[in-house]
């Protein structure tokens, strides 16, 4: 069933995939969306986060041993890194800034 | 073994000793432990202070190309190429790896002279580069600009892979050899109890070891200083970015030197790229989003391909590249701290390089052959004066 189920509908990342990286051990969102490719197609991750976050939440909470095993990792789910810009800006408004000249 | 302890996501504890600890788990660390693994070595430890692919690893543009302007980096990466084009057999993940060239924009004349001595040097090692007239690299990229550049350098055998699956490819499979690899795990401190003797310090408990192996990129300076080492080299913040997907239409990357301008279609469609950008360079990693590149990196592009000016930017991004003086990496033991080994100053192309220098590393750490890398690109050339230098870097 969860073959058929889809988490990111961008990338057609099924739960299965999830389960896949889950069962591997990555509990962090980075790892799962690096491993899989969700979050990554036209909406940015828009319509996947929140469902990843709560199958994050649930294997992470049922794993007794993840701190011992990644002492560094955040302790509870987090979105992913937020990427510019926040909506898709096309190259020709983009260029016709004026980036060589902007001061940092 | 519990089968948890078998996983590339973390092993669940750290041993109190070990022959080899290698610190940083991208390529270069995934690759040198899975080769020292292939050929029967165990008892290798990777620390990883984050997730795998979230280093420089994980952010670069994925380019494998053959065309350099010194013969050690052709030489390397000819045979890199090879090992890519075997890598989805040998570990059985597809890393989309696609030679459709790269394309060099040359805009000026001198600059297409420097370019014809290069293209000789790589042509007398057997690469197969051409320099096009605008009109011969308009039938391979219509596309371009024509008014925009006087010549192109071509070799159709340089490509792109997705970077994320090579990573995976290489931690899966040295796990499967008995690699440990332990991720969200910082090193804080290493002593060197004499030669060939280790502490290694970590959030994860210490682990004695016989080797360390500094494969941590832009964070190499900060692990050698933990042993009072001073490296050359510094972090440089790159940004890249990639747009919405478009059906396939460019065969090669496309980059302009002059600038650092370069750009592929991937696999998925997307247009991703980058260009350099000016940076404060003060020995910290700094992986901010800036709009200045933006705006650069768009009008650069659209002056190169005009007809891209309606596709829109999905995400940008920034990776630490690894800059060492001389754009040469730095290998071996510093002779101060023998059984300490350096992987790093790769400049931004340590990616396309991994899959060569690891297989030479291990072969190297298990006895074998010395590969004439391992002598060029020792860290004592800073002070005795270096003889040439890789010019041909983007970025």
């Amino acid at each position: 069933m969860s073959e058929k189920c889809i988490v990111c509908p961008c990338e057609d990342v099924t739960l299965a995939d999830v389960e896949q990286a889950i069962g591997l051990g990555y509990l962090d969102i980075d790892e799962v969306k690096r491993f899989t490719g969700l979050g990554t197609g036209s909406c940015q991750g828009k319509l996947c986060m929140v469902t990843t976050c709560q199958l994050l939440q649930t294997a992470q909470s049922a794993d007794s041993q993840r701190q011992a095993r990644q002492p560094e990792a955040q302790k509870v789910p987090h979105p992913f890194t937020p990427r510019p810009p926040v909506v898709p800006v096309s190259l020709g408004v983009l260029a016709a800034g004026k980036g060589a000249d902007r001061e940092r | 073994m519990s089968a948890k302890e078998k996983m590339p996501a973390s092993a669940d504890r750290l041993a109190t000793e070990a022959e080899t600890v290698i610190v940083g788990g991208g390529i270069m660390g995934l690759g040198i432990a899975y080769e020292l693994a292939k050929r029967g070595r165990s008892d290798i430890h990777v620390i990883e202070q984050e997730y795998l692919t979230s280093g420089a690893s994980g952010r670069n543009g994925g380019g494998v190309r053959m065309q350099w302007s010194t013969e050690l980096n052709i030489r390397l990466m000819q045979e890199s190429i090879e090992i890519c084009r075997n890598f989805a057999s040998e570990l059985g993940i597809n890393v989309w790896l696609r030679q459709g060239g790269y394309l060099f924009l040359i805009r000026s004349q001198e600059e297409l002279g420097r370019m014809e001595q290069t293209v000789a040097l790589q042509n007398r090692c057997g690469v197969p580069t051409r320099i096009l007239t605008p009109q011969e690299a308009l039938r391979i990229v219509p596309e371009l600009h024509p008014k925009g550049f006087v010549a192109a350098c071509y070799n159709p055998r340089d490509g792109v892979v997705f970077p994320w699956p090579f990573l995976w490819g290489y931690a899966h499979a040295a796990s499967e050899l008995g690699v440990h690899i332990h991720t969200y795990t910082k090193v804080t401190a290493i002593e060197a109890r004499g030669p060939h003797s280790f502490v290694v310090t970590t959030s994860k408990g210490a682990i004695r070891c016989e080797r360390v192996i500094n494969c941590a990129g832009a964070w190499s300076p900060a692990i050698a200083k933990l042993l009072g080492i001073e490296l050359p080299n510094h972090p440089h913040r790159h940004e890249i970015l990639a747009t919405e997907s478009l059906k396939p239409f460019l065969n090669p990357l496309v980059s302009v030197l002059s600038s650092g301008l370069y750009f592929s279609q991937s696999m998925r469609g997307e247009i991703v790229g980058g260009i350099t950008v000016p940076d404060v360079d003060d020995g910290q990693v700094h992986l901010g989003s800036r709009l200045r590149f933006l705006e650069m990196m768009s009008a650069e592009l659209l002056s190169v391909m005009p007809c891209l000016s309606q596709v829109r930017v999905l995400r940008q991004w920034a990776g630490p590249y690894d800059v060492s003086p001389d754009g040469l990496p730095i290998l071996g033991e510093p002779d101060a701290v023998p059984g300490f080994y350096l992987a790093c100053g790769f400049v931004g192309h340590g990616f396309m390089m991994a899959p060569v220098i690891a297989r030479h590393y291990a072969e190297l750490l298990c006895g074998g052959p010395r590969h004439p890398v391992f002598d060029r690109c020792r860290l004592s050339r800073f002070q005795n004066g270096t003889s040439e230098k890789e010019v041909m870097i983007i970025g």
